[in-house]
């Protein structure tokens, strides 16, 4: 076995681009750290949520009062046990929801508007009892018809989901209520004159499912209500900070009376953004007086948290026979789920980011539908959008007989390049990403009978942030890192390494851990690929602070002013004479220094840069029944500067793995009634270790120059090629075109026949 | 909770009077992948499990000049690890082998397989292909049953009220022949059958098929024998036309369903695939002899 | 409902617990024995995140009865390390970065033994099927792998 993953360059750093041992890691292999559904507390009682079985109806009544005489049923709570909330845009995790819409998400308000919407909570002495509780109450419903689709939910008399909603976003303000959110347009040059100037115009619309983010650890907290001291949630989040904000503003409570601490998180790819059962267990706590532990089911995973958008994308393109991309348009739909808030917009902004060309153009639909509620989902809108365009640039470039990577080459966006959505780009590395994908020994390699390839760019923004750390030094020079970012994929051996670096100490000297709301200032939740380079910097701000403090001291001891200090290696040197002091010796002495030494670094971390991404693909495919094997996979993307090229890795193989699941074999299955077919892991199929090969990986390094260590984030991006790269893959199989996903073996059987 | 009871006989009498006095819902359990599943939903009946998995006749296995006699509650593990079994019906071991993860396997049991009825359950083609018969007992004495009427719709299967399926027996089969069990599945493994074909294919020395029987799974309510199928391969040599023929007669005695493992028109089509070649590698392996 | 009382062994030391009959092995670890250390992904025995041994059995304690555990060896993620000495394919999960949110660790882990101990030479395609029934969604199953056929490189060694 060939290991491939070696980074691309040699570094001139001691610790930043070694492969350390997470700190974390000697609990995580032997169990002992603690995830959402892990804690217990004397006298805990367990919550359950009773949920919709239809995708869209009427409440007319509930009738609680068997499971209320269930022996050991100790609080029931409804919408009704809520405080009254208003319509107001708050943040939560990457994104902005309503505050009415996530009252109405937790709870159906007279209404359930998909299949699983929670209808109350019921907490009783043991999960059993819950549960026997819940099939106690008996509910009566007045069905509706279920709109399952964008093109459905458009149709000029479709049912409607809410009768106070009117598209935003239109020249004149619309008189009735649509499923459509709004409309946004995205622009820059003139897409007709464009399309008058090329040769070859492709044009297509594409389908992608419903996907959900597919994490193994189901939504948990444990939770106590107080009403006179601190409430407290324990809880699996990607951002505690957010899930306190929400929760007390829902529950009209200060943010000092509730403290959140973020368990371990198995996994959340954006969707564990925000809240579901919190709140819920909050108020099941203050009814009952007892410490709540709600766990979800998976089946409750998928019917009732926020997966990703279906989208219906149409895009055309046009190119010159030289390989100029002349103009690219779009127009997407976004499913919203029951509320509104689609990262269609997000689909807009990225879709053709990859491209230096003068016109574009795209229409950007948010359309609510009866499923859940879409959440973010690791670069949530993009790889839909970009999908859809990747498919197109593939097709173009092979009617026009140009490689596909000189093709993307010849087209790539640069520094200086004008998105569609306002700035230019900065230093960017995706022509450096496209070089690596080309001179790959992949792509060198020739395909076998019933091959295919393809080849697919991605972008992501990427995004910076509030983060805030605290580095406390001990007496004996090593310290310990308090962050407030969920740690989720083993950014806490990041933050050890870039905090040895900016001191000169060594990593295994740092402790690091990720404080709950009340150890640490706010901290936005680890997302839009934040941490390492937001968090990063607070980390180095933070050691920055400590070595200030060192160097005073030296100089109070050595009574020499502080200009005249050196910092190196972990030690205070005094450039006028032979004088040191280790980072060890000053933190022995600090009392008598001026106490003990404690650096901050609390920022709004600018500057974010995008990291491109580059996928190849082999499959084969199985004519005859239309199955598709993944032989040979490489992702590439620049990851500014790889803090742990063994997680900077992880990142770009766990994107492709799940983005090859999207590619082929997941997706939300619905029936003509709006009932999940598939909440479960049996057939809503991820990809197993059986299914893939090894995932090569090139890490390009273009530094991005806001950082200290030049690094971008890295997380999303690499699950936005696999898609189109997989399905052109399929299609140049088959020699036909694909536009539907997943490319399950069905779809692309069909598809066969169609076209043989 | 709705398991309410648990019982652990030794004897097979012993099961049958516990199933006989039970004043509630009662089911055997064997590997329980199935039925823990099914007996979680709060609003079922209170249940009453008989683990049968302490009788030894119920876990063991042996092949003799009778061929193959199952203890029905034998973990899957087990099972597909026994060298004297693969060697004789290496499709029903290989059927055994596909239910389910590892950790699947080391509790799941041919007999759980059976007796749970599913219509995509993967051992039951391969049995029906190798005729193999199911030892029913009851208060009333014993009784024999086919494979293939054993399993009576989804999920339901012949036994009566107090029943257990006692043993599995499979013939041994005569000279050059052999069987091949191949399923159709999205991914590589975990995945329940979208179609499943079972094939034993008997040679002469001259490479002519003189017998064959052929089963489809997932693709009614209960797996099917084929005879037509079997038909197009009896008299030739499994060249492609025969094959193909197979396969057009398996497609045609399919009554297949879409749900979310797929469309019927896919099913129907898939299934003759496997058919054709199961055959060949049933053929393969009868040659090999 | 009566309780059952059961007698049984886990990681060595003998467990004296009651249960409803109903009850899975998998709840009674967690919360009964407070053996976190073995997740529930699924509850339907598709994700492996609660993988333990039965008797040297690879199984998914979400679905055995924890009655079942009468008078059986159990063995679980608590009982991989020799005290806070590591176990070799612990130490090759660190080393390799075979873990992001290390939920499925646990699960992982304890299958990695069962299948070294069945088959300690097993080739990167029986070591994919073997952990097929173990779904990670952070790494792409690529480090893990790496990180198996090192551990029963090392394993192989020192043997």
């Amino acid at each position: 076995m060939k290991n491939t993953n070696e980074a691309t360059d040699a570094s001139h750093y001691k610790y930043i681009g070694t492969r350390s041992i997470r700190p974390d890691g000697f609990e995580k292999v032997t169990g002992r750290a603690n995830y959402g559904a892990d804690l217990s507390l004397p006298g805990m009682i367990w919550g359950k949520m009773l949920r919709s079985p239809h995708a869209h109806a009427m409440i007319k009544s509930i009738d609680i009062s068997k499971a209320e005489a269930l022996a050991g049923v100790m609080a029931v709570v409804t919408y009704n046990d809520f405080p009254s909330v208003s319509s107001e845009i708050v943040a939560t995790g990457e994104g902005t929801e309503d505050l009415l819409d996530l009252a109405r998400n937790l709870m159906a308000d007279g209404k359930v508007l998909y299949h699983g919407h929670a209808i109350l909570g019921v907490a009783a002495i043991s999960r059993q009892i819950a549960e026997q509780a819940l099939a106690l109450i008996d509910v009566e419903y007045e069905v509706l018809p279920a709109v399952l689709d964008v093109r459905d939910a458009m149709a000029k008399d479709a049912p409607v989901l809410h009768e106070k909603m009117y598209t935003e976003g239109l020249a004149e303000t619309p008189n009735t209520a649509s499923n459509v959110a709004s409309v946004v347009e995205l622009k820059k040059g003139d897409v007709d004159a464009g399309f008058a100037q090329a040769d070859v115009i492709v044009e297509r619309e594409f389908y992608t499912p419903t996907v959900h983010q597919g994490y193994i650890e189901p939504h948990a907290c444990t939770v106590r209500y107080d009403e006179h001291g601190q409430s407290m949630v324990w809880c699996s989040t990607q951002g505690h900070f957010d899930v306190r904000a929400t929760t007390a503003k829902l529950l009209h409570m200060s943010l000092s009376k509730l403290k959140v601490i973020a368990s371990e998180i198995g996994g959340g790819f954006g969707g564990k953004t925000t809240v579901y059962l919190e709140p819920v267990a909050l108020l099941m706590s203050k009814k009952s007086g007892r410490p709540v532990k709600m766990i979800m089911d998976r089946d409750e995973v998928f019917k009732a948290s926020g997966p990703g958008s279906a989208t219906r994308n149409w895009i055309k393109i046009g190119a010159k026979n030289d390989g100029t991309i002349t103009a690219m348009q779009g127009k997407l739909h976004y499913e919203a789920g029951a509320f509104k808030g689609s990262p269609a917009r997000l689909g807009g902004m990225t879709a053709f980011t990859p491209y230096d060309v003068e016109n574009m153009f795209v229409e950007c639909y948010d359309v609510v539908v009866n499923k859940p509620k879409v959440a973010a989902y690791r670069a949530p809108g993009a790889p839909q959008a970009e999908y859809a365009a990747e498919m197109i640039v593939s097709e173009l470039a092979a009617r026009l007989a140009i490689d596909p990577i000189d093709f993307r080459l010849q087209n790539a966006a640069k520094e200086g390049t004008k998105t569609i959505y306002g700035p230019k780009l900065k230093r960017v590395g995706l022509v450096e990403c496209l070089e690596a994908a080309k001179n790959s020994p992949h792509y060198q390699q020739a395909l076998k009978e019933n091959q295919g390839r393809g080849v697919s760019s991605g972008f992501w923004f990427n995004i910076g942030g509030s983060s805030s750390v605290t580095l406390n030094m001990n007496r004996d020079g090593t310290g310990t890192i308090v962050e407030g970012s969920p740690d989720i994929g083993g950014s806490r051996a990041s933050m050890q390494l870039m905090a040895a670096e900016t001191l000169g100490i060594a990593a295994e000297s740092f402790k690091t851990i990720v404080a709950d709301t009340e150890n640490i200032a706010h901290n936005d939740g680890t997302g839009g690929s934040r941490t390492t380079f937001a968090t990063g910097m607070a980390v180095v701000e933070a050691a920055k602070d400590v070595i200030r403090q060192m160097k005073e001291r030296a100089a109070s001891v050595w009574n020499v002013n502080v200009d005249v200090i050196d910092w190196v290696d972990g030690v205070a040197i005094n450039v006028g004479g032979s004088e040191k002091l280790s980072a060890a010796e000053i933190c022995a002495t600090a009392d008598r220094t001026g106490g003990q030494i404690s650096g901050q670094g609390n920022i709004n971390a600018r500057g974010a840069g995008p990291s491109f991404a580059v996928h190849i693909c082999d499959v084969e495919v199985d004519k005859e029944t239309g199955k598709v094997d993944v032989v040979r996979y490489t992702a590439i993307q620049d990851a500014g500067k790889a803090i742990h090229p063994s997680y900077v890795e992880g990142q770009y193989q766990g994107g492709a793995a799940q983005g090859i699941g999207w590619a082929l074999n997941e997706e939300y299955v619905y029936n003509d009634k709006g009932i999940l077919q598939n909440p479960g892991f049996l057939d809503y199929r991820i990809p197993l270790a059986s299914d893939l090969p090894m995932i090569e990986t090139v890490i390009v390094e273009v530094p991005n120059p806001a950082h200290p260590f030049g690094v971008r984030g890295v997380g999303e991006s690499g699950i936005i090629p696999p898609l189109a790269a997989t399905a052109y893959a399929v299609s140049d199989a088959i020699n036909a075109p694909i536009t539907d996903l997943p490319c399950s073996p069905p779809n692309v059987l069909a598809v066969i026949q169609a076209n043989s | 909770m709705p398991i309410v009871d648990y019982k652990a006989p030794v004897s097979v009498d012993e099961a049958i009077t516990m199933l006989a006095d039970c004043n509630t819902d009662v089911k055997v359990l064997a590997g329980g992948t199935d039925l823990i599943i099914q007996a979680r939903p709060a609003s079922s009946n209170p249940l009453t499990v008989i683990d049968v998995k302490y009788i030894d006749s119920m876990m063991t296995a042996s092949v003799d000049s009778d061929g193959l006699t199952l203890g029905p509650a034998m973990s899957c593990a087990e099972f597909t690890a026994r060298d004297d079994i693969k060697a004789i019906y290496p499709g029903l071991v290989e059927a055994a082998y596909l239910i389910g993860s590892t950790q699947v396997q080391g509790r799941a049991s041919v007999g759980g397989n059976l007796s749970n009825a599913s219509p995509a359950a993967d051992t039951i083609p391969p049995l029906i292909a190798n005729g193999a018969r199911c030892v029913v007992a009851g208060p009333d004495g014993e009784r024999d049953v086919a494979v293939e009427d054993f399993v009576v719709g989804v999920g339901n299967n012949c036994m009566l009220a107090g029943e257990l399926l006692k043993k599995i027996h499979l013939p041994l089969p005569q000279a050059r022949t052999s069987d091949a069990y191949l399923r159709f599945i999205p991914r590589t493994e975990m995945d329940i059958a979208v179609a499943g074909a079972g094939v034993s294919i008997t040679l002469n020395s001259d490479g002519l098929c003189t017998a064959a029987r052929v089963a489809i799974g997932a693709v009614a309510v209960t797996a099917l024998l084929v005879p037509a199928a079997a038909e197009a391969l009896i008299g030739t040599k499994l060249e492609d036309s025969a094959l193909q023929a197979a396969a057009s007669a398996a497609s045609a005695a399919s009554k297949p369903i879409s749900d979310r493992r797929g469309t019927a028109d896919y099913r129907r089509h898939v299934v003759g695939v496997l058919v054709k070649r199961a055959a060949s590698i049933a053929a393969q392996r009868a040659q090999e002899k | 409902m009566a309780k059952v009382h059961v007698n049984t062994t886990v990681n060595g030391d003998a467990v004296e617990f009651l249960c409803n009959p109903g009850e899975t092995l998998l709840d009674i670890l967690r919360n009964d024995l407070q053996l976190t250390g073995t997740k529930e992904g699924c509850g339907s025995g598709d994700c492996g995140a609660c993988s333990i041994t039965v008797d040297d059995r690879l199984v998914c304690s979400c679905l055995v009865l924890a009655v079942e555990a009468e008078g059986k060896k159990i063995g679980t993620i608590e009982g991989v390390a020799d005290k806070d000495q590591l176990n070799v394919i612990q130490q090759k999960f660190l080393e390799h970065a075979a873990l992001q949110c290390g939920i499925c660790t646990p699960g992982l882990i304890v299958s990695v033994q069962a299948l070294l101990k069945e088959n300690p030479n097993p080739t990167e395609e029986q070591a994919r099927y073997y952990l097929a029934g173990n779904l990670c969604r952070c790494t792409g199953y690529d480090k893990i792998i790496r990180a198996v056929m090192d551990a029963a490189e090392t394993m192989r060694g020192a043997a």
